[in-house]
Protein backbone atom coordinates (compact mmCIF):
# COMPACT_ATOMS: atom_id res chain seq x y z
CA UNK A 1 0.00 0.00 0.00
CA UNK A 2 1.32 3.28 -1.59
CA UNK A 3 1.65 6.10 1.25
CA UNK A 4 1.85 9.81 0.33
CA UNK A 5 3.03 12.41 3.19
CA UNK A 6 1.83 15.92 2.74
CA UNK A 7 4.14 18.30 2.87
CA UNK A 8 3.31 22.31 3.82
CA UNK A 9 5.24 25.07 4.81
CA UNK A 10 4.78 24.50 8.27
CA UNK A 11 4.01 21.19 8.85
CA UNK A 12 5.34 19.32 11.77
CA UNK A 13 3.96 15.51 11.74
CA UNK A 14 5.33 14.42 8.09
CA UNK A 15 8.69 12.83 9.52
CA UNK A 16 6.47 10.82 12.64
CA UNK A 17 3.76 9.62 9.78
CA UNK A 18 6.56 8.77 7.92
CA UNK A 19 8.73 6.99 10.16
CA UNK A 20 5.57 4.84 11.24
CA UNK A 21 4.59 4.08 7.33
CA UNK A 22 8.06 2.70 6.15
CA UNK A 23 9.45 1.70 9.90
CA UNK A 24 6.64 0.23 11.87
CA UNK A 25 3.92 -0.95 9.77
CA UNK A 26 7.16 -1.01 6.70
CA UNK A 27 4.89 0.10 3.47
CA UNK A 28 6.61 2.40 0.90
CA UNK A 29 6.24 5.97 1.27
CA UNK A 30 6.94 9.28 -0.17
CA UNK A 31 7.19 13.11 0.97
CA UNK A 32 4.74 15.16 -1.13
CA UNK A 33 5.11 18.69 -1.44
CA UNK A 34 2.23 20.95 -1.16
CA UNK A 35 2.42 21.91 -4.91
CA UNK A 36 2.13 18.26 -6.15
CA UNK A 37 -1.36 17.95 -8.07
CA UNK A 38 -0.20 14.52 -9.64
CA UNK A 39 -0.92 11.59 -6.86
CA UNK A 40 -1.27 8.52 -9.23
CA UNK A 41 1.27 6.22 -7.43
CA UNK A 42 -0.56 7.03 -4.06
CA UNK A 43 -3.15 4.60 -2.12
CA UNK A 44 -2.87 6.94 0.65
CA UNK A 45 -2.23 10.62 1.44
CA UNK A 46 -2.13 11.54 4.49
CA UNK A 47 -2.39 15.53 5.65
CA UNK A 48 0.02 15.62 8.62
CA UNK A 49 0.12 18.04 11.97
CA UNK A 50 1.48 21.01 12.23
CA UNK A 51 0.43 24.83 11.09
CA UNK A 52 0.82 25.00 8.09
CA UNK A 53 1.49 28.35 6.04
CA UNK A 54 1.63 29.23 10.16
CA UNK A 55 -2.18 29.08 10.37
CA UNK A 56 -2.96 32.73 8.20
CA UNK A 57 -6.27 33.96 8.23
CA UNK A 58 -7.82 30.30 9.77
CA UNK A 59 -6.49 27.38 10.70
CA UNK A 60 -5.83 25.06 7.40
CA UNK A 61 -7.55 28.21 5.13
CA UNK A 62 -4.69 28.71 2.98
CA UNK A 63 -3.43 25.49 2.94
CA UNK A 64 -7.23 24.04 2.47
CA UNK A 65 -6.70 25.81 -1.17
CA UNK A 66 -3.43 24.44 -2.25
CA UNK A 67 -2.66 22.25 -5.41
CA UNK A 68 -2.41 19.18 -3.45
CA UNK A 69 -5.78 19.69 -1.87
CA UNK A 70 -7.44 20.52 -5.16
CA UNK A 71 -5.84 17.36 -6.06
CA UNK A 72 -7.61 15.27 -3.37
CA UNK A 73 -11.31 14.93 -5.07
CA UNK A 74 -9.92 13.36 -8.13
CA UNK A 75 -7.83 11.41 -6.43
CA UNK A 76 -10.81 9.90 -4.12
CA UNK A 77 -13.21 9.52 -7.10
CA UNK A 78 -10.32 6.71 -8.13
CA UNK A 79 -10.41 5.03 -5.09
CA UNK A 80 -8.07 6.95 -2.78
CA UNK A 81 -8.22 7.32 0.67
CA UNK A 82 -6.93 10.05 2.61
CA UNK A 83 -6.30 10.50 6.53
CA UNK A 84 -5.84 14.05 8.29
CA UNK A 85 -4.58 13.96 11.56
CA UNK A 86 -4.73 17.38 13.91
CA UNK A 87 -3.81 20.52 11.19
CA UNK A 88 -4.92 18.15 8.48
CA UNK A 89 -8.12 17.76 9.73
CA UNK A 90 -8.07 21.19 10.06
CA UNK A 91 -7.17 21.33 6.23
CA UNK A 92 -9.95 18.91 5.20
CA UNK A 93 -12.61 20.57 6.80
CA UNK A 94 -11.77 23.84 5.29
CA UNK A 95 -11.41 22.37 2.50
CA UNK A 96 -14.76 20.80 1.90
CA UNK A 97 -14.02 17.42 2.24
CA UNK A 98 -15.32 17.33 5.69
CA UNK A 99 -18.01 18.66 6.65
CA UNK A 100 -17.93 21.41 9.90
CA UNK A 101 -14.54 23.65 11.02
CA UNK A 102 -12.21 23.36 13.78
CA UNK A 103 -12.27 26.58 16.56
CA UNK A 104 -10.25 27.97 19.15
CA UNK A 105 -10.57 25.58 22.17
CA UNK A 106 -12.83 26.47 24.63
CA UNK A 107 -10.41 26.92 27.39
CA UNK A 108 -8.35 29.15 25.20
CA UNK A 109 -5.40 26.66 25.90
CA UNK A 110 -3.04 24.55 23.23
CA UNK A 111 -3.71 21.48 24.79
CA UNK A 112 -0.93 18.78 24.53
CA UNK A 113 -2.17 15.67 26.63
CA UNK A 114 -3.06 12.15 26.27
CA UNK A 115 -6.64 11.32 25.53
CA UNK A 116 -9.63 8.53 25.23
CA UNK A 117 -11.67 8.17 22.58
CA UNK A 118 -14.52 6.13 22.10
CA UNK A 119 -14.78 4.21 18.94
CA UNK A 120 -18.22 4.99 16.91
CA UNK A 121 -17.99 3.99 13.57
CA UNK A 122 -15.53 0.63 12.92
CA UNK A 123 -17.44 0.23 9.24
CA UNK A 124 -14.20 2.66 7.41
CA UNK A 125 -11.59 1.42 5.84
CA UNK A 126 -9.54 3.72 8.81
CA UNK A 127 -11.13 1.83 11.69
CA UNK A 128 -12.25 -1.70 10.22
CA UNK A 129 -9.50 -3.47 12.98
CA UNK A 130 -11.66 -1.86 16.02
CA UNK A 131 -14.46 -3.09 17.70
CA UNK A 132 -17.39 -0.87 18.31
CA UNK A 133 -17.34 1.04 21.50
CA UNK A 134 -13.47 0.42 22.48
CA UNK A 135 -11.41 2.76 23.68
CA UNK A 136 -8.89 3.80 22.53
CA UNK A 137 -5.78 6.27 23.48
CA UNK A 138 -3.89 9.27 21.63
CA UNK A 139 -2.28 12.56 22.41
CA UNK A 140 -3.54 15.31 21.25
CA UNK A 141 -1.54 18.61 20.96
CA UNK A 142 -3.53 21.62 19.67
CA UNK A 143 -5.12 25.15 20.20
CA UNK A 144 -7.70 24.69 17.58
CA UNK A 145 -9.73 22.02 18.00
CA UNK A 146 -13.40 22.41 19.16
CA UNK A 147 -15.45 20.52 15.86
CA UNK A 148 -18.73 22.93 15.26
CA UNK A 149 -21.26 22.01 12.55
CA UNK A 150 -24.37 23.35 12.21
CA UNK A 151 -27.37 20.99 13.91
CA UNK A 152 -28.64 19.92 10.90
CA UNK A 153 -25.88 18.58 9.73
CA UNK A 154 -24.74 17.03 12.79
CA UNK A 155 -28.15 15.07 12.25
CA UNK A 156 -27.39 13.92 8.77
CA UNK A 157 -23.97 13.10 9.73
CA UNK A 158 -25.13 10.82 12.84
CA UNK A 159 -27.79 9.18 10.31
CA UNK A 160 -24.86 8.14 8.15
CA UNK A 161 -22.46 7.22 11.00
CA UNK A 162 -19.90 10.04 10.35
CA UNK A 163 -18.73 10.14 13.34
CA UNK A 164 -15.83 7.83 14.03
CA UNK A 165 -14.58 8.70 17.54
CA UNK A 166 -15.64 10.44 20.35
CA UNK A 167 -13.79 11.75 23.51
CA UNK A 168 -14.17 9.83 26.48
CA UNK A 169 -13.07 9.43 30.08
CA UNK A 170 -10.63 5.66 30.21
CA UNK A 171 -13.89 3.69 30.66
CA UNK A 172 -15.66 5.09 27.59
CA UNK A 173 -18.27 7.47 29.15
CA UNK A 174 -18.53 10.44 27.12
CA UNK A 175 -19.00 13.21 29.21
CA UNK A 176 -17.96 17.20 29.42
CA UNK A 177 -15.08 16.37 31.69
CA UNK A 178 -13.40 13.88 29.80
CA UNK A 179 -13.69 17.01 26.23
CA UNK A 180 -10.36 18.60 26.49
CA UNK A 181 -11.15 21.22 23.82
CA UNK A 182 -15.06 22.57 23.72
CA UNK A 183 -15.98 20.38 20.77
CA UNK A 184 -19.52 19.71 20.15
CA UNK A 185 -20.97 16.50 20.93
CA UNK A 186 -17.43 15.80 22.15
CA UNK A 187 -15.99 14.74 18.38
CA UNK A 188 -12.93 13.99 17.60
CA UNK A 189 -12.50 12.49 14.64
CA UNK A 190 -15.09 11.91 11.70
CA UNK A 191 -15.46 10.96 7.89
CA UNK A 192 -16.65 11.94 4.79
CA UNK A 193 -20.07 10.08 3.40
CA UNK A 194 -18.21 7.72 1.79
CA UNK A 195 -15.95 7.09 4.63
CA UNK A 196 -13.14 7.50 2.30
CA UNK A 197 -11.96 10.66 3.89
CA UNK A 198 -11.08 10.57 8.18
CA UNK A 199 -9.94 13.78 10.27
CA UNK A 200 -9.24 13.25 13.36
CA UNK A 201 -7.46 15.94 16.07
CA UNK A 202 -5.56 13.16 17.73
CA UNK A 203 -1.88 12.13 16.75
CA UNK A 204 -1.96 8.27 15.70
CA UNK A 205 1.51 8.46 14.46
CA UNK A 206 1.86 9.70 18.07
CA UNK A 207 0.55 6.38 19.39
CA UNK A 208 2.48 3.68 17.34
CA UNK A 209 5.18 1.79 19.33
CA UNK A 210 5.74 1.03 22.74
CA UNK A 211 8.28 3.41 23.33
CA UNK A 212 6.01 6.03 22.23
CA UNK A 213 3.77 5.40 25.38
CA UNK A 214 1.28 3.30 23.57
CA UNK A 215 0.26 1.69 20.16
CA UNK A 216 -3.47 2.41 19.71
CA UNK A 217 -2.57 4.55 16.67
CA UNK A 218 -1.22 1.63 14.97
CA UNK A 219 -4.79 0.08 14.73
CA UNK A 220 -5.76 3.25 12.22
CA UNK A 221 -2.56 1.88 9.94
CA UNK A 222 -4.07 -1.79 10.44
CA UNK A 223 -7.04 -1.24 9.72
CA UNK A 224 -6.24 0.48 6.33
CA UNK A 225 -3.78 -2.51 5.86
CA UNK A 226 -6.64 -4.92 6.26
CA UNK A 227 -8.83 -2.95 4.13
CA UNK A 228 -6.99 -3.22 0.88
CA UNK A 229 -8.39 -6.48 -1.32
CA UNK A 230 -6.92 -8.84 -3.67
CA UNK A 231 -6.88 -6.17 -6.33
CA UNK A 232 -4.82 -3.53 -5.01
CA UNK A 233 -8.56 -1.29 -4.52
CA UNK A 234 -9.93 -0.67 -0.94
CA UNK A 235 -13.04 -2.84 0.45
CA UNK A 236 -15.29 0.32 1.47
CA UNK A 237 -18.12 0.04 3.72
CA UNK B 1 -10.36 50.56 -5.86
CA UNK B 2 -9.99 49.75 -2.21
CA UNK B 3 -11.65 47.42 -0.57
CA UNK B 4 -12.17 46.61 3.14
CA UNK B 5 -13.60 43.33 4.16
CA UNK B 6 -15.33 42.69 7.89
CA UNK B 7 -15.39 38.98 9.42
CA UNK B 8 -17.64 38.60 11.86
CA UNK B 9 -18.36 35.27 14.33
CA UNK B 10 -22.11 34.81 13.56
CA UNK B 11 -24.82 35.46 16.11
CA UNK B 12 -25.38 32.38 18.54
CA UNK B 13 -21.22 31.09 17.85
CA UNK B 14 -19.45 31.48 21.01
CA UNK B 15 -16.38 34.10 21.31
CA UNK B 16 -14.31 32.59 23.73
CA UNK B 17 -11.34 35.07 22.59
CA UNK B 18 -13.75 37.86 22.89
CA UNK B 19 -15.00 36.52 26.48
CA UNK B 20 -11.65 36.72 28.02
CA UNK B 21 -10.69 40.44 26.37
CA UNK B 22 -13.81 41.22 27.73
CA UNK B 23 -12.39 40.30 31.45
CA UNK B 24 -8.77 41.42 30.95
CA UNK B 25 -10.90 44.83 30.12
CA UNK B 26 -13.17 43.82 33.35
CA UNK B 27 -9.82 43.44 35.74
CA UNK B 28 -8.61 47.02 34.48
CA UNK B 29 -11.77 48.75 35.78
CA UNK B 30 -13.48 48.69 32.38
CA UNK B 31 -16.80 46.70 33.92
CA UNK B 32 -18.81 48.83 31.71
CA UNK B 33 -17.71 46.96 28.52
CA UNK B 34 -20.03 44.12 27.67
CA UNK B 35 -20.93 41.50 24.61
CA UNK B 36 -17.38 41.81 23.37
CA UNK B 37 -16.47 40.34 19.95
CA UNK B 38 -13.01 39.84 18.05
CA UNK B 39 -13.34 40.01 14.10
CA UNK B 40 -11.40 40.57 11.28
CA UNK B 41 -10.40 43.44 9.00
CA UNK B 42 -9.16 42.57 5.72
CA UNK B 43 -7.89 45.66 3.56
CA UNK B 44 -7.13 44.87 -0.36
CA UNK B 45 -7.11 46.69 -3.36
CA UNK B 46 -8.89 45.61 -6.27
CA UNK B 47 -8.59 46.05 -10.04
CA UNK B 48 -11.53 47.06 -10.91
CA UNK B 49 -13.51 49.97 -13.30
CA UNK B 50 -16.39 50.06 -10.80
CA UNK B 51 -16.98 49.67 -7.22
CA UNK B 52 -20.35 47.18 -8.42
CA UNK B 53 -17.27 45.11 -9.80
CA UNK B 54 -14.85 45.77 -7.11
CA UNK B 55 -17.50 44.43 -4.44
CA UNK B 56 -18.40 41.72 -6.44
CA UNK B 57 -15.09 40.55 -7.20
CA UNK B 58 -14.90 40.62 -3.02
CA UNK B 59 -17.68 39.17 -2.13
CA UNK B 60 -16.39 36.17 -4.20
CA UNK B 61 -13.11 35.96 -2.29
CA UNK B 62 -14.88 36.18 0.70
CA UNK B 63 -16.68 32.90 -0.13
CA UNK B 64 -13.52 31.38 -1.49
CA UNK B 65 -11.14 31.80 1.19
CA UNK B 66 -11.43 35.10 3.20
CA UNK B 67 -14.57 33.96 5.37
CA UNK B 68 -15.37 30.54 6.84
CA UNK B 69 -18.93 30.74 6.04
CA UNK B 70 -20.04 27.94 8.83
CA UNK B 71 -19.20 30.35 11.28
CA UNK B 72 -18.23 33.66 10.32
CA UNK B 73 -20.25 36.40 8.33
CA UNK B 74 -18.70 39.06 5.89
CA UNK B 75 -19.65 42.49 5.04
CA UNK B 76 -17.57 44.33 2.57
CA UNK B 77 -17.54 48.42 1.93
CA UNK B 78 -15.70 49.57 -1.44
CA UNK B 79 -14.49 53.34 -0.85
CA UNK B 80 -12.99 55.56 -2.86
CA UNK B 81 -9.15 56.09 -2.19
CA UNK B 82 -9.86 60.10 -0.62
CA UNK B 83 -12.52 58.58 1.99
CA UNK B 84 -9.90 56.08 3.46
CA UNK B 85 -6.53 58.47 3.28
CA UNK B 86 -5.63 59.63 6.92
CA UNK B 87 -7.01 62.92 7.37
CA UNK B 88 -4.53 65.63 7.31
CA UNK B 89 -5.62 66.99 10.32
CA UNK B 90 -4.98 64.05 12.43
CA UNK B 91 -2.34 63.48 14.48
Amino acid sequence: MRFGVVVFPGTWSDCDFHYVVSEVIRQPVKYVWHRERNLDDLDCVILPGGFSYGDYLRAGAVAGRSPVVEALPEFLARGGLVLGSCNGFQILCEAGLLPGVLMRNECLQYRCQSTHLIVDNVDTPFTRALRPGQVLQMPISHGEGKYHVDAETLRTMRQRNQIVFRYATAEGQVTKAANPNGSLDNIAGIVNEEGTVLGLMPHPERAAESAMGGTDGLLLFHSLLGSLVEDGTFSKR
Amino acid sequence: MKVRVLIRLKPGIMDVQGAAVQRALGGLGFADAHGLRVGKLIELDVDAATPAQARARADEMCRRLLANTILEDYAIDVESAERLAPSAEVR
